[in-house]
């Protein structure tokens, strides 16, 4: 029996155990919304930009582990999806977007909306298709999910010309895929694995360093079972964090750039780094040459090209996290003549003393706000249960340093491609998936304005995010560099004028609260967590607050500068504040 | 360090540019590459010549395995193989030229495959050094144009008999 293209697509994500698409219509996939009109178990959430999709496809996947799904019409509506696949790219997320196109006759015409999306987005989607027989539909879409959620997840993106949602074919469901050219490595090289479990019980000075791959691969049991049997501490990366309790003892957080003190000294005197789901990206290596010196490298990875990328490894396992982790875990169990804590006494000793020497830290100033005191009282508030997006830039950082998180899947931040403008609609997506969780996007003020449109989705929908904008008037991240780095000249980081968010916030029907010292702090947060509604927080921030420790671009990762090295520059500072 | 890879792809279409996009992508640099069809119709081979230090060369060798339409890459660097390039040239000797022209082809196995008043245009096939060494020795006659297939590459069998 023939069914129409548009039954196909809508059914076969059905299928794929679909419930919500994050769309917004146009003319070539008016078939496709139409069958979505009265169509039963899916929802289709529409926002109010193609990008605002991507990204609430991106968090409803990362704090849920499905596939997210978005379906856009051809020409502006898949070229707006672009900035939201290729964050999900680099940070691995499996997401499918759906885009109309124009029909097939037309391909190539320069028609009417045409982009050719499948070009435009080869470099940034795991895969793409372009569907050309409806025949194919079904199998195409089954394919899809599997690319995108297996191995190393990705984004895929499905071309559908108008024709093929519009015409009529067969539903060719398969029950089995089987591409073979598509075959990734999961299990992990077994002697590989007992070389490892050899490094760890030969180091004196050991470390784990999770990435997002142990979150992806849903391992942070074993990971924490890996660290409590062998008492290696572990760091995570901006990717890795809530892949292990930032609570736990053998916590020591985030690496790199704005990593802590005691992460960056532990990696730069560490003779093993056991590296488990996470690819030395620059940030987190700073100079490469000088990178961990005296450590043998263990990397622990389900995408061979990120082994040996970066820097020399010595024990390549490529593999599923959770696999090789578990593997690991039954070695080590058996090691039973090994005295873990005795042999770690003396390292973990050294990392205690770096931790008192240089904790993580702040100075309070009880006439205005700082950042970081917004952070805490926002873990207070929620005791930590809660799902914290955030958007690009100092916000990013003070969030990644200051909130706790002791659960996978509640950090959700774009760390790869660094988009300002992901947190709020990854929020949304967010709390889609998870309706009763309290899900906070921790923003800047420049960063929220760029999918602030989306407030009018979350209100609609009665998605009752929170928004902490932790509002500096400034490209605050931007600024900070050219304080530090390019004698202050603050180049277009001012942004003037903020627009008035408590304004805002009213004017899309949303509440909108403002702490212009710290004393509004917490009653603005108790009062925000308590409304049933989204809610912008304006944080009125002190604007020369800097985002500390910071390795500088090129530096070895232990060339940390720390707040009270900084010279003092009260005059300059004044000077600026006169012109602004 | 050149290596050719041999590379089996499905036959669809926008794998070369996936291919293509890889190396222009990560600033990696392709010599030549050649396409064609093999036994099974749904099955291409891309015979790449590129080059780099070893590093590089792994990862691109990594990376062509992670496309989704790569069946199956083989760097024949370390492996015995037989490496053959079609080049076509148009020459343009003088009148006592030609018959010189016309030995070195025969020296070389060339064909002639098509000549006018002023030129000839031979068929060269042979591996790089071969032709390089015919393309050397006309040069002095007038070379106008030539083309080059781009390598093609086939590993040996390894028991005979
Ligand atoms: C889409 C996009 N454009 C530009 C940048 C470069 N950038 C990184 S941080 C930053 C400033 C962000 O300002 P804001 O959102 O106010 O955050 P703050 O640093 O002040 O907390 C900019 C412009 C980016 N990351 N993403
Ligand atoms: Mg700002």
């Amino acid at each position: 029996m023939k069914v129409s293209g548009a039954e196909i697509v809508v059914e076969s994500l059905k299928k794929e155990g679909v419930t919500h698409i994050f769309g917004y219509p146009g003319g070539v996939v008016l078939n496709l919304f139409d069958y979505l009109y009265d169509a039963k178990d899916i929802k289709l959430i529409l926002t109010r930009h193609e990008q605002g999709a991507t990204h609430m496809a991106d968090g409803y996947a990362r704090s849920s582990g499905k596939v997210g799904v978005a379906l856009v019409t051809s020409g502006p509506g898949a070229t707006n999806t672009v900035t939201g696949i290729a964050t999900a790219a680099m940070d691995s997320i499996p997401i499918v977007v759906l885009t109309g196109q124009v029909p097939t006759m037309l391909i190539g015409n320069d028609a009417f909306q045409e982009a050719d999306i499948v070009g435009i987005t080869r470099p940034c989607t795991k895969y793409n298709y372009l569907v050309k027989n409806i025949d194919d539909l079904a199998p195409t879409i089954r394919e899809a999910f599997h690319i995108a959620s297996s191995g190393r997840p990705g984004p895929v993106l499905i071309d559908l010309p108008k024709d093929i949602s519009a015409g009529t074919g067969n539903f060719n469901w398969p029950e089995k895929i089987q591409i073979r050219s598509y075959n990734p490595t999961v299990e992990g090289n077994r002697k590989m694995i007992e070389k490892a479990v050899d490094e760890i019980a030969k180091s004196k000075k050991p470390v784990i360093i999770a990435g997002g791959g142990v979150i992806l691969s849903n391992a942070s049991d074993e990971l924490r079972e890996l660290a409590e049997l062998t008492q290696v501490p572990v760091i995570t990366t901006l990717m890795g964090i809530g892949s292990f309790p930032s609570v736990h003892p053998l916590s020591l957080g985030m690496p790199g750039m704005h990593g802590t003190y005691y992460a960056n000294m532990a990696i730069q005197d560490s003779d093993l780094i056991v590296a488990v789901g996470m690819r030395f990206d620059d940030r987190v290596t700073g100079k490469i040459s000088a990178f961990a010196p005296h450590a043998t490298i263990v990397h622990i990875d389900i995408d061979p090209t990120s082994i040996r990328k970066n820097v020399h490894v010595d024990i390549p396992i490529v593999g599923d996290s959770k696999n090789i982790l578990t593997t690991l875990n039954q070695i080590v169990r058996t090691q039973q003549k090994t005295q873990w804590t005795e042999i770690r006494k003396a390292w973990l000793k050294q990392l205690d003393d770096w931790k008192q020497l240089k904790p993580m830290s702040y100075k309070y100033s009880d006439t205005v706000i700082k950042p970081q005191y917004v952070i805490e009282k926002l873990y207070e508030a929620t005791g930590g249960d809660a799902i914290i997006t955030t958007e690009v830039g100092q916000n990013q950082m003070w969030a990644a340093q200051f909130f706790k998180f002791d659960k996978p899947r509640t950090f959700l931040t774009s760390g790869g491609l660094g988009t300002m403008g992901y947190g709020f609609p990854a929020a949304i997506g967010a709390q889609v998936a998870n309706p009763d969780k309290t899900v906070i996007d921790i923003a800047g003020d420049g960063s929220i304005q760029m999918n602030i449109q989306e407030l009018a989705t979350a209100v609609v929908y009665e998605l009752p995010v929170k928004v902490a904008i932790l509002n500096n008037r400034y490209l605050g991240m931007v600024r900070q560099w050219q304080e530090m780095f390019f004698n202050e000249r603050y180049s277009h980081s001012n942004l003037n004028v903020v627009p008035d968010f408590v304004k805002v916030a009213e004017a899309y029907s949303a509440v909108g609260l403002r702490a212009e010292k710290p004393s509004d702090v917490e009653p603005v947060i108790r009062e925000a967590l308590k409304t049933k509604k989204p809610v912008f927080m304006d944080f009125v921030i002190d604007w020369k607050e800097k985002v500390f420790p910071m390795v500088p671009a090129g530096a070895a990762i232990d060339q940390m500068i720390f707040d009270e090295e900084e010279p003092k520059k009260e005059k300059e500072t004044k000077k600026l504040k006169a012109v602004k | 360090m050149r290596h050719t890879i041999s590379v089996q792809v499905e036959n669809k279409f926008g794998v070369l540019s996936r291919v293509a996009g890889l190396f222009s992508g990560r600033g990696y640099n392709i010599e030549s590459i050649s396409v064609g069809e093999t036994l099974d119709p749904k099955i291409s081979v891309m015979t790449i010549v590129t080059r780099g230090e070893n590093q590089i060369v792994e990862q691109i060798n990594k990376q062509l395995n992670k496309l989704i339409d790569v069946i199956k890459v083989q760097d024949l660097f370390d492996v015995d193989h037989v490496e053959r390039e079609m080049v076509m040239i148009k020459i343009t000797p003088t009148q006592e030229q030609k018959a010189e022209v016309l030995r070195l082809a025969e020296i070389f196995r060339g064909r002639v495959v098509d000549s006018s008043l002023k030129t000839y245009t031979i068929e060269i096939t042979g591996d790089e050094s071969k032709i390089e060494a015919f393309l050397e020795l006309v040069k002095p006659m007038g070379v106008k144009e030539f083309v080059r297939s781009g390598k093609i590459a086939i590993a040996r069998e390894r028991s005979r008999g």
